[in-house]
């Protein structure tokens, strides 16, 4: 049953950021990417990881896309036009991928195997989350909050208009 | 029937149970809110297809579904057709976490009244109603029209601004009753079996979240897009904002969706604030009398009118009501509906009364300019939200 | 086998990761190359996760948690950066924007 889940979001996930890379128009390619992290995100339930599971479609395909969705739209950004490609570079390149992607599940494999399933970790929660979060690494959270301050103005003086 | 076929039996009759109740609560909502708004505005409302109008709902969704199904040709189809089927569901998914009473026997299984209950419940409202903005975003921008991107861009604009304070204004509650799931929410508020909780247990009462309460309302408001947030989608503004181009029953499912999308919000208001199906005082103090008798009264109050003779129209219909009515009191009186009928009662008058007020706002209020609504949110509703959070949380860290 | 390997989580993330790096390298309008380095974010905040669980630590967890909010963060700047280039340029292409070339 795990397995199954994991095949068919790990299918949604692949399949949609090889939409992200190759689709022309820039609103097909956002689309795509909420695709990549809502099936992101039950792949973190499945390893049970609850509260980053929320905090991703919360804030990442929530919110960050969003406002990556409000540029296009507001750019009215059009598709790109196809560049010439050089065929040496598909006759080489197209199998010279293939076999390092198959290398590296290689190597990956060789790694001590542990199984994942639901329920295998359970230290994922918000209480533990939290808890580790305002104890142990309270210094960068205190820092992340002046980051945000610092991209909310940048953003602000960028983006304005110049009257 | 081993446990595990047994769950799954159960869950599917729950499951067609809430989706039932709650289509049915929304075709009836819109009944509620024509009717509400028409008495403000002293006129009757709908009143002639069936008694008092309870056949005006079937009517409309009669005409949404006979009505021509236009896919005008310059649209981005996949999108178009993609967006209010994003809304709706969200909409709809959003229900599926929220309790509405204790755990109850069913012919001897021990089941929640409730469809799942996630230890991250809270978090999954949030995430729904966070995705719920593309089906606006994307409405607008495949209707290739430059009032709906307008009104698109917009709504969405508005909805992720006012998901700050909604989400600072959750997280005071869930600082005094230290967990994430709505359920045990409800639990910490009183609704422990083991003590029954009076009115002093609600949140709003004993954590004196009264800014966080009114702070939750205003950005629930416009989170659904309702007055005094309704520039997007107002008809005399932007032609009719995001949902121009769409006919029938896409038209209808944005409908439902803002109306799901109200009753999700005030349940969670309920849920967070009002202590779910706690009643305010235990039933054995004879809080279990109280259905009875605002039913009881409803139903004398109708028979009387209906048997009147200066109403001539309403001469079957009134005591045909009171009757029913009579009839729901007397089933609130039996022993053995008392454990779930009782809980059920206090959650829907709570979140009925939430709802109320929504509709009443609407009949009442004018609608903000956008620089206004865009202005209120950062300028004071999100500071006033940060207060509050702070406060209870110093108080939270002194106290407990 | 009801359990899902780990290695495989790890393929899936290396996967993207390099999904990701391939739009970033090859595409010509600027919004899809950022969304190209989100997708790269997004493998390696997986191949956290899937190290969080091996050694059932939380760290995992808060790293990514802290990736998020940089994500966001400069999500926010970079768009507004590209809001400006746009009105200075009139182009999304990357290849048009380059007048320290030559």
């Amino acid at each position: 049953m795990d397995v199954i889940l994991f095949l068919i979001f790990a299918a949604i996930a692949l399949v949609a950021a090889v939409n992200v890379v190759v689709q022309s128009h820039p609103i097909s390619s956002a689309i795509s990417l909420i695709g990549v992290m809502g099936s992101l995100a039950v792949l973190y339930l499945l390893l049970g990881a609850e509260f980053i599971a929320a905090a991703q479609v919360i804030v990442y395909a929530g919110a960050v896309m969003v406002l990556f969705l409000f540029v296009i739209m507001l750019l009215n950004a059009g598709t790109e036009a196809r560049q010439s490609k050089s065929e040496t570079a598909h006759l080489l390149g197209v199998p010279a991928l293939v076999v390092f992607a198959l290398l590296l599940v290689y190597f990956i494999h060789q790694q001590p195997e542990s199984g994942v399933h639901f329920g295998g970790f359970t230290g994922g929660s918000a209480q533990a989350v939290g808890r580790a979060l305002f104890t142990t690494y309270l210094l960068p959270f205190e820092v992340t909050s002046v980051l945000i301050l610092i991209a909310i103005i940048g953003a602000i003086v960028l983006a304005r208009k110049e009257i | 029937m081993d446990p595990s076929t047994a769950f799954y039996v159960i869950s599917l009759i729950k499951i067609l149970l809430v989706f039932a109740v709650l289509m049915t609560t929304l075709a009836y909502l819109q009944w509620v809110e024509r009717k509400v708004i028409a008495h403000i505005q002293v006129r009757p409302g709908p009143y002639f297809v069936g008694p008092h109008g309870l056949l005006q709902p079937l009517a409309d969704v009669i005409k949404l579904i006979t009505k021509e199904d236009l896919l005008p040709p310059y649209v981005n189809k996949p999108l178009y057709l993609a967006a209010p089927f994003i809304a709706v569901s969200m909409a709809l998914l959003s229900i599926s976490v929220i309790p509405f009473g204790p755990e109850i026997d069913v012919f001897g299984y021990h089941t929640y009244m409730q469809l799942t209950d996630l230890n991250i419940g809270v978090l999954f409202v949030l995430a729904v109603s966070s995705v719920g903005v593309y089906g606006v975003a994307l409405a607008g921008w495949s209707s290739n029209n430059k009032y709906a991107l307008l009104g698109a861009l917009r709504s969405s604009a508005q909805m992720i601004s006012y998901e700050l304070p909604l989400s600072l204004a959750i997280a005071a509650p869930l600082l005094i009753s230290n967990t994430l799931s709505l359920r045990k929410l409800v639990e910490t508020q009183g609704g422990n079996p083991a003590h029954a909780g009076t009115l002093w247990d609600w949140n709003l009462f004993h954590g004196w979240q009264w800014i966080g309460f009114i702070v939750f309302l205003i950005a629930a408001f416009a989170e659904t897009n309702r007055i005094p947030f309704d520039l997007a989608e107002a008809e005399n503004e932007l032609v009719a904002g995001f949902h121009t181009e769409y006919s029938s029953m896409k038209f209808a499912a944005f409908f439902m969706a803002e109306y799901a999308n109200m009753i999700t919000v005030s349940a969670m208001a309920v849920l967070l604030f009002l202590g779910g199906w706690v009643a305010p005082w235990p039933a054995e103090y004879g809080s279990g009398l109280v259905p009875v008798a605002v039913f009881a009264l409803a139903g004398l109050v109708a028979i009387y009118h209906g048997l009147h003779p200066a109403r001539r129209m309403d001469r079957f219909s009134l005591p045909v009501v009171g009757v029913i009515f009579l009839m729901i009191a007397a089933a609130f009186l039996a022993p053995f509906t008392q454990s779930w009928l009782l809980p059920l009662f206090w959650f829907c008058a709570k979140t009925g009364a939430i709802l109320f007020a929504f509709i009443w706002v609407r009949g009442t209020l004018p609608r903000f300019r956008y620089d206004q609504l865009m202005g209120f949110a950062w300028k004071y509703l999100f500071p006033v939200a940060v207060v509050n959070l702070l406060l209870t949380g110093l108080v939270v860290a002194l106290v407990g | 086998m009801s359990q899902v390997p780990l290695s495989w989580f790890l393929v899936l993330s290396a996967l993207l990761f390099a999904l990701g790096v391939a739009g970033f390298l090859f595409r010509r309008n600027i919004i899809t190359v950022f969304m190209s380095i989100e997708l790269m974010l997004n493998a390696v905040n997986l191949s956290f996760v899937t190290f969080a669980y091996q050694h059932k630590d939380v760290s995992g967890h808060l790293f990514v948690f802290f990736v998020m909010v940089v994500a966001a963060a400069e999500a926010a700047v970079g768009l507004a950066i590209i809001l400006t280039v746009f009105k200075n340029r009139g182009t999304l292409n990357i290849d048009d924007i380059s007048s320290m070339k030559n």
